[in-house]
């Protein structure tokens, strides 16, 4: 490694052979690691290569078994966080630690109060919260409460209360997990004001584009291992995802062109409120035909879950039709998802924990989920050896590991957690598959698995939606493409031929306004 | 009504909201700190023993509150124990503590003094008597504020001022302290609280010991001030409605208070109204005594909307890994 030789001074953090284990597994492998003051180092890995577990060591939340730590080249003891606080370490979990009920500054205060009484704590953050917004260009209301501002706010609030504790060294666990482009777009800019003024970043990611937009390192990290730390310019996204995984990876999908044949499913005039009452589609026709991808593309909350819902069955349409076929399926009311399932329409849903599976249940009780009433599992009184044989076969056919369908669907990581869930829908067979965020926070080994998986069903004449917030997703897998604005559809593209530029301004719904004009 | 009648109604008002009014601040501890507790009747009926007992012995109120506090104290950290640090299940260490409190109340009851679970008739030393308010002879000679401040703000049990002024203080320390600001946070996202490098057991067993101390006060209310001497199961469900009264309240501390007094005024209005007559017949007793619990359904189902509580409630915290 080249930068071994720079002067001792320059490394913020500092890790040499540090292990971690839990029970029988190694999560954290002799692992050294130096981060460069003043830069943004990125850390890649595919899920559970213990990227996580390594930052919490650093962050105080789990203490290592062995090896040692050096903040700004001093040998640290980190015990809690708020120790690591104190050395100037701070994190943005990916999961927010926020209080939603709370206003941003009382989340800024929490823990890091100067006396008994908050007044004078919540005065001093008021101030404070005020010149890091400006020098940061940070900007949050701090009266607002949590739960009323978006994601990307919440997590501004975060960065915010890690520079109020006097953080140098900001450590972000996958922070563009939960954020739209444009958000992620701003929090990039932050990042890179923190480090002009001097802060160092680290940066937890799997997003390859990431990696290579923000960072000056990268380190790789595979099975609890430091596999190599890089300059980003001397790198790239295949050489990468090469260590990452192990084995070459395809990171462009290969797919021949698509033969059309008739149309499957088609979706007229259809209207679709949300839980509050709010119509969130509006009057959306479309089609997908035997052998297409459609996708669907659209910044998060633009109407395309709600779509999604309503094609399935899972939310009552207010109005219009959808087809299967040519024949008219009845989607309201409680059964409507168990109608539509039994008419041929597979749906792979967006939130896989919260509406694919049963976290709870072992993976051959989630593997008929849906379909718990065909004869084949033995009616009233379940056939559990039939079922338990044909869940093992899945199980290897669409390479699920660990390989035992006893363990809670829990256990299972992300990626395969989705295989479970392609794997009931797509070997029933069905005309048409529904799709959503097929591989949100899945790791890159599955993401090639799934998307040939999904080509595979198209070349065998089956209809398939996308819908996915993944433009790049959308732009490698789908035959054509419509993007989603404020509950309309507004416009049509050709993947082959459409910039990323024209389908953002699509997308932003700029294009449709230049068209009403 | 006549003036002196209402003022009487409300006097009892007073005096009836007094213990559901320390119960339901003494369970907002509790509850804002993330530990559902169903225990309030338990620990009430403890302290309601030990104070009858300890002043019968004694003869000596103060005596009798000081040992219905440390049995309270102690029942809560012992509930405290289940609940937090052995991670049991919040509702079934309530539901045990309001069993064992029964039980032993009145075994040990029997075994020392032989009167059937209760305990002796107090001296007037035993019990509380009233306190008189500077002044309230001279006021109470000025028309309409005079009696209202000679008979119903003043000559009350100390006890009752106890329970008012823990009003505005624990409104203060929820919002105005760092152990407020910590105590709301730990009920809504523990997490995030440990994340800022604070012990999320150490608060929640903090809130707990102080719903302790609070359900001292109300047991020692039911049989040194109101009562004079223990009788078997003598809160009779009144930790029940102050826990329905928190939930109508939405966990804050000045809405507590007026929804106490409203649960007060009916029971105060249920106990004026028997014997009185509808139409020229006399209606039945039974159902002017039912009178509070249908309102007390009424208002619960039908007043409170979409009642949110502390989001971290009744699980108790793990670091995960």
């Amino acid at each position: 490694m080249a930068a071994a030789s720079a002067p001792a001074d320059s490394w913020a953090i500092e890790l040499e052979k540090i292990n971690k284990r839990f029970g029988a597994v190694h999560a954290n492998k002799d692992i050294d690691l130096k981060v460069r003051r003043g830069t943004i180092h990125g850390i890649v890995g595919e899920n559970g290569a213990g990227k996580s577990t390594l930052m919490s060591i650093l962050y105080g939340f789990y203490t290592a078994d062995s090896g040692t730590i050096r903040v700004n080249g001093e040998v640290a003891h980190i015990t809690d966080s708020r120790h690591a606080l104190a050395l100037g370490i701070g994190m943005v979990h990916q999961h927010f630690m926020l209080v939603d009920n709370f206003s941003v500054l009382e989340n800024v205060v929490l823990g890091a109060e100067d006396s008994g009484f908050i007044k004078p704590s919540l005065d001093r953050a008021r101030r404070e919260l005020d010149q890091l917004e400006r020098e940061y260009e940070l900007e949050v209301d701090p009266d607002a409460i949590i739960e009323d501002i978006s994601v990307g706010q919440q997590q501004r609030v975060e960065i915010l209360k890690a520079l109020y504790r006097g953080a140098e060294t900001l450590i972000l666990d996958e922070p563009t997990g939960v954020l739209t482009p444009k958000e992620a777009d701003d929090l990039f800019r932050v990042l890179e004001t923190l480090r002009a003024q001097g802060k160092t970043v680290i940066l937890i990611t799997h997003k390859l584009r990431e990696i290579m937009a923000i960072t000056d390192y990268v380190s790789v990290m595979r099975q609890g291992e430091m596999v190599d730390t890089l300059k980003t310019s001397e790198t790239n996204p295949e050489q990468l995802a090469e260590l990452m995984v192990g084995r070459r990876v395809l990171l462009r999908v290969e797919k021949g062109p698509a033969n059309p044949g008739k149309t499957l499913l088609e979706v007229q005039n259809l209207t679709v409120a949300d839980d509050m009452g709010v119509v969130r589609v509006k009057d959306v026709s479309f089609s997908v035909r035997a052998g297409e991808i459609v996708g669907i593309a659209g910044v998060s909350g633009n109407g395309q879950s709600e779509l999604l819902e309503a094609i399935t069955g899972m939310r009552d349409q207010k109005s219009g039709k959808v087809l299967l076929n040519g024949n008219e399926m009845h989607l309201r009311g409680d059964d409507g998802a168990a109608r539509a399932r039994a008419g041929g329409l597979a749906h792979v849903p967006e939130d896989r924990q919260r509406m694919g599976l049963v976290t709870q249940f072992a993976e051959w009780e989630n593997s008929i989920l849906g379909y718990h009433n065909s004869p084949e599992y033995g009616g009233a009184l379940l056939d559990i050896a039939a079922v338990k044989k044909q869940a093992a076969e899945r199980i290897a056919t669409f390479d699920v590991r660990p390989a035992n369908i006893n363990l809670k669907s829990s256990l299972f990581s992300g990626g395969n957690q989705q295989k479970i869930v392609l794997a009931r829908e797509m070997e029933r067979n069905p005309d048409v598959l529904v799709v959503g965020q097929p591989t949100r926070g899945v790791d890159i080994g599955a993401i090639e698995f799934i998307h040939n998986q999904i080509i595979k069903m198209r070349d065998a004449g089956k209809a398939i939606l996308l819908v996915s917030v993944e433009l790049d997703e959308i732009r490698s897998l789908a035959d054509r493409i419509l993007v989603m604005f404020d509950g309309t559809i507004v416009g049509e593209a050709d993947p082959a031929t459409a910039t990323e530029g024209e389908l953002g301004l699509m997308m932003a719904g700029i294009a449709n306004k230049e068209a009403a004009e | 009504m006549e003036f002196a009648t209402v003022l009487s109604l409300l006097d009892a008002t007073i005096r009836l909201s007094t213990p559901l009014l320390l119960a339901c601040l003494a369970g907002l501890y509790s509850e804002r700190s993330g530990v559902f507790d169903i225990g309030l009747e338990g620990k009430m009926l403890m302290a309601a023993f030990a104070a009858g007992a300890v002043a019968a012995v004694t003869g000596s109120a103060w005596a009798g509150l000081l040992a219905a506090l440390i049995v309270s104290i102690m029942t809560a950290s012992l509930q405290g124990a289940a609940a937090i640090s052995l991670k049991g299940n919040q509702l079934i260490a309530g539901v045990a503590i309001n069993m064992l409190a029964a039980g032993l109340t009145t075994f040990l009851g029997q075994q020392w003094f032989r009167q059937g679970g209760r305990t002796p008739q107090l001296s007037a030393d035993g019990r509380f008597g009233t306190v008189e308010l500077p002044f309230a002879p001279q006021i109470g000679q000025i028309p309409v504020v005079g009696p209202i401040y000679q008979e119903l703000i003043s000559g009350h049990y100390i006890l009752v001022y106890v329970a008012f002024l823990a009003v505005p203080i624990t409104a203060y320390v929820l919002y105005r302290t760092r152990f407020g600001l910590r105590l709301r946070a730990v009920g809504e996202n523990p997490k995030a609280v440990d994340t800022a490098g604070i012990s999320v057991n150490r608060l929640r067993y903090q809130a707990v010991l102080i719903t302790g101390l609070l359900c001292g006060f109300a047991g020692a209310y039911f049989s040194i001030a109101q009562g004079s001497g223990f009788g078997n199961n003598m809160t009779a469900g009144k930790g029940f409605i102050a826990l329905a009264a928190l939930i109508f309240a939405k966990w804050k501390p000045v809405p507590a208070m007026f929804t106490c007094l409203l649960f007060g005024f009916l029971d105060a209005l249920q106990i004026r109204l028997q014997g009185a007559e509808l139409g020229g017949i006399e209606i039945p007793v039974q159902a002017i005594q039912a009178l509070p619990y249908v309102l007390t359904v009424v208002l619960l189902a039908g007043f409170i909307g979409k009642a949110v509580g502390p989001k971290a409630g009744g699980v108790p915290y793990t670091k995960e890994r």
